[in-house]
């Protein structure tokens, strides 16, 4: 196939790509990643700390500023972490059309859940309503 | 380069030469410790729903709460959470062998194997601290 003259390589490489996205999915994992090591190593901390905890200490602890926060930012980092990476794999392996569609928005809907449902649990522990 | 024309989508699925698979390459620490950082990934997809649970329980109430607690205790609900923090922290140090990758480091034979051993190593031995500190945390095993 012959290009016309006046596409430059950067005009053909835009939009392109398996992800239609170009790199934008790559950096946004690293992106996610890094900022996972931190949140990651807190939420050991939270979770050993809360172990074997009544209900209502667990309620007071998790629904704390800080702690709520960090949780926060745990859960939806994780979720647009996961929904990028489900959606790397998705690419990889399913090449029927119609499944990979489906494939690619049940992952944006399970994505969308966990972080949602997370955060609303968060901040219902949190304002305590 | 073979020629694609337009229209010939049949063509594209004649037989054409394939480069080597999987199954052609001896298996090596560096392969097993990619594929686990792919499928301890998938594992966590599925297992931030623990996560999901135990805050909706909390939020929900003492009863809910104390459900999950009970599933968690089991000897099932353990192995569950014990194999979920492996695959976390697994996850977590194969990403930081990624990350020092992504600084173009680390890419010598020795030390991609030293990389990928130190992921294993690594992984297992923090699992381990992590559930002696939670036990110790909790005032012994129950």
């Amino acid at each position: 196939m012959k290009e016309p003259p006046m596409r430059t390589p950067m005009r053909r490489v835009r939009g392109l790509g398996a992800g239609h996205s170009g790199t934008g999915d790559f950096w946004h994992q690293r992106v996610t990643s890094v900022a996972g090591i931190p949140l990651t190593f807190a939420l050991f901390v939270i979770v050993i700390a809360l172990l074997g905890r009544s209900h209502a200490a667990v309620v007071q602890i998790l629904g704390s500023p800080i702690v709520a926060i960090i949780m926060l930012l745990f859960i939806l980092n994780i979720a647009y972490h996961m929904w990028i990476g489900m959606k790397e794999i998705i690419i990889d392996y399913v090449h029927e059309d119609k499944l990979k569609l489906l494939s690619l928005m049940a992952n944006t809907f399970f994505a969308f859940a966990v972080g949602f449902a997370s955060a609303f649990a968060i901040l219902k522990l949190s304002f305590g309503v | 380069m073979a020629k694609l024309e337009a229209g010939t989508t049949t063509s594209a699925r004649r037989a054409r030469p394939v480069s080597p698979h999987l199954q052609v390459y001896k298996m090596m620490l560096t392969f097993v410790m990619s594929g686990f950082h792919r499928v301890t990934g998938m594992v966590l997809y599925f297992g931030i729903l623990l996560l999901v649970w135990w805050l909706i329980a909390a939020a929900s109430g003492p009863n809910a709460y104390t459900y999950f607690e009970w599933c968690m205790g089991t000897l099932i609900g353990r192995l569950v959470l014990f194999g979920y923090t492996w695959a976390l922290l697994h996850h977590t140090l194969g990403g930081v062998r990624h990350l020092i990758w992504d600084t173009i480091h680390g890419f010598e034979p020795a030390e991609r194997e030293m990389l990928a051993l130190a992921t294993i190593v690594g992984s297992v031995s923090l699992t381990l601290v992590v559930w002696v500190i939670g036990y110790l945390a909790m005032g012994g095993p129950r």
